[in-house]
């Protein structure tokens, strides 16, 4: 009989990130569908315990935790420790986890050291025929795979947005603390610190409802033979900020940051598709793009999208986005603003 | 640090992210419609890896880079046609598969393997460098799994910046949720970095380079040892091109205000 075992980390507030509620309703439905496997939570942070009263009532067979100091902050060698003993408590067949940062970097070796193997980014869960089997991408989203596996435990790390969050009532949890303790070996790397962008560059926001995505047509020469830089920047971040939308770019946008004239608060980080990101928003909205990447790529996990482009025959939108505006995004753009301020 | 870091990259190649790919049923699991035809390039994120391993070698007198590469032979000759001339490594080679299909935890286990065996590696200087994720499996799984086979417990995903102090310790910035960094000291060598974009641009070509790296690119090639990779544990039921294609709607000649309304009206639904 299968067991699971579901992995959540505590964000720095002592509250679950919103993956970790998706990733227990993925196992309690699992766990259904393998015909009422167990499940047991595994927790890990600094202090679990309110974490663990959120979701008191899931269900689960029992609540593990692994807290205190070391386990505070994400870092591979305490955690790979913390996880570990985890599984070596609950011994189970299936481990499920969000995808985090944290996560990302210490549960491929936790599956190595359990003997286990991994699979990430998950994107979708069955049983078929008494048989677990997960899908995923495969060439940077341009292909998609089911399969499974033998060996267990079997970890499945899930991509966000994939399942429903878990709701319920908060309760009192009982939860039983594993006693683990990390020595100075663990200790040689020091969590010092995080890094936020200014303010105004705060551009990237995962929860947000639309995707904007800007292209290298922005810093080009414009119908009147100029470039409009500061112009783009002005539209660009008025318009995110007017719609509160997460602003995406195209390679060529943001190769262009090391070179020069630029739009200022784009970096490596807003990338999307191949060799950046692949987020998963309600809406998007393209501008100024013309490639595969942006069109394509980038937004796999876009549910409605629409393109901007002054380029009639811009066959990468064509098929892929629901609607294509051809008009000059500098002035549709400007407009918009002028509405959303309203 | 005194005598310089040991930096092993691990890295290989991926078709051109430009090509079309297509996924067929091979005879031995899934693979890709002319694989072996199909133009590749080094794997995006580990090329930044190699970049930033090069950059550091040459500020740390007595460092060292390592390539090790897993892939179809023939196919890495071709790819040290462009990279050889880009910065000065030392090729290891292992001919196989360098597909996204083959199992992360076997590609670990011969990585390590071959990582072992250089001559001369002085373990406690290593730094295990990669890429935090492929671009044809995309998991960010095998560098850790690497890195736990050479016993190496500082590991670090999706860094942008590595600062190094003169005492050999490191500051390290790796990308975490919504466009933020965490920041985090180390005491030194041995770790593992898998790379995000780092913050170098790509290096020229440097003939004089090329010429230097040939002359180890060549034995290394011709004596590299097969490597048994398929799909391993893994067993597929499909593999699918995703099959949707939208009905565009192309609106034209239209007013910027009307389209500005269009847009902000379907936002708000
Ligand atoms: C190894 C490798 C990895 C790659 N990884 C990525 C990746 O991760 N992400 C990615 O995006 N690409 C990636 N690419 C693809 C590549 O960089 C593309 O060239 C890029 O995506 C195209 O960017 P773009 O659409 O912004 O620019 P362009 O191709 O320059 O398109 C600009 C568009 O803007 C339009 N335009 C100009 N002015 C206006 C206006 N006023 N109003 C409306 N439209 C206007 C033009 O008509 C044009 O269509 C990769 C390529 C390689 C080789």
């Amino acid at each position: 009989m299968d067991k699971i075992l579901l992995l959540a980390h505590t964000l720095d507030d002592g509250t679950l990130p919103k993956g970790a509620y998706e990733s227990l309703n993925a196992a309690l439905k699992l766990a259904a569908d393998l015909g009422g496997a167990a499940v047991t939570v595994g927790l890990l942070g600094g202090d679990v315990q309110s974490a663990a009263d959120s979701i008191a009532a899931c269900g689960a067979a029992s609540i593990l935790v692994v807290s205190g100091e070391d386990f505070a902050t994400s870092r591979y060698s305490s955690d790979t420790v913390a996880v570990e003993a985890l599984v070596k408590e609950a011994a189970p067949t299936l481990v499920l986890a969000p995808t985090s940062s944290r996560f990302s970097r210490c549960l491929p070796g936790a599956a190595y050291r359990c003997d286990g193997r991994i699979e990430t980014h998950i994107t979708g869960i069955k049983v078929v025929d008494g048989t677990v089997q997960v899908q995923r991408w495969y060439y940077r989203q341009r292909m998609v795979a089911t399969l499974s596996r033998a060996q267990r435990p079997w970890f499945l790390v899930i991509d966000s947005g994939v399942f429903e969050p878990w709701q319920g009532a908060a309760g009192t949890a009982d939860v039983k603390a594993l006693d683990i303790a990390v020595d100075d070996s663990c200790r040689r790397t020091r969590v010092v610190g995080v890094q936020t962008p200014d303010s105004d560059a705060q551009t990237i926001r995962p929860d947000a409802k639309l995707l904007f995505v800007a292209g290298a047509g922005w810093t080009k020469k414009q119908a009147d033979g100029q470039l409009h830089i500061k112009k783009a920047e002005g539209l660009i971040l008025d318009f995110i900020n007017n719609s509160k939308a997460s602003l995406g770019s195209s390679k060529s946008l943001v190769d262009q940051s090391s070179e020069g004239e630029v739009i200022s608060f784009m970096s490596h980080l807003n990338q999307v598709g191949q060799t950046g990101s692949t987020p998963r928003h309600p809406k998007g909205l393209a501008t100024c793009c013309h490639g595969e990447e942006p069109h394509t790529v980038g937004w796999r996990f876009i549910s409605e999208r629409r393109a901007i482009t002054l380029d009639p025959n811009c066959g990468w939108a064509q098929g892929k986005a629901d609607v294509l505006y051809v008009a000059d995004a500098f002035e549709v753009i400007a407009k918009a603003n002028e509405l959303l301020a309203k | 640090m005194s005598g310089g870091f040991h930096i092993v990259v691990c890295g290989s190649l991926v078709p051109d992210p430009l090509q079309t790919l297509e996924p067929i049923d091979g005879p031995n699991g899934p693979a890709l419609k002319n694989e072996m035809m199909l133009p590749a390039v080094l794997d995006p994120w580990a090329g930044h890896a190699l970049f930033e391993a090069a950059e550091l070698a040459k500020n740390v007198p007595g460092s060292k880079v390592w390539l090790v590469s897993l892939g179809p032979k023939a196919k890495l000759q071709q790819l040290m046609m462009s990279i050889a001339q880009k910065v000065s490594f030392e090729l290891v080679a292992i001919d196989g598969s360098a597909g996204g299909f083959t199992d992360p935890f076997d590609v670990a286990a011969i990585l390590a393997d071959a990582i072992v065996k250089i001559d001369g590696l002085d373990r406690s200087r290593l730094l295990l460098f990669g890429g935090c994720a492929s671009a044809s499996r995309d998991s960010g799984v095998t560098m850790q799994m690497v890195a736990e086979r050479l016993d190496i417990f500082d590991q670090f995903l999706a860094v942008d910046k590595l600062t190094m102090s003169s005492d050999g310790s490191m500051e390290i910035l790796e990308r975490i949720e919504a466009g933020r960094y965490q920041v985090s000291s180390c005491d030194g060598a041995p770790a593992m970095l898998g790379w995000a974009t780092g913050s170098l641009p790509e290096p020229p070509n440097n003939p004089q380079v090329g010429m230097m790296n040939m002359r180890t690119v060549m034995p290394a090639l011709q004596k590299a040892q097969t490597a048994q990779i398929g799909v391993g544990g893994l067993s597929y039921a499909a593999v699918e091109l995703p099959k949707q294609r939208r009905e565009t709607r192309v609106v034209k000649d239209t007013p910027a205000e009307v389209v500005a309304q269009e847009i902000v009206d379907w936002l708000k639904a």
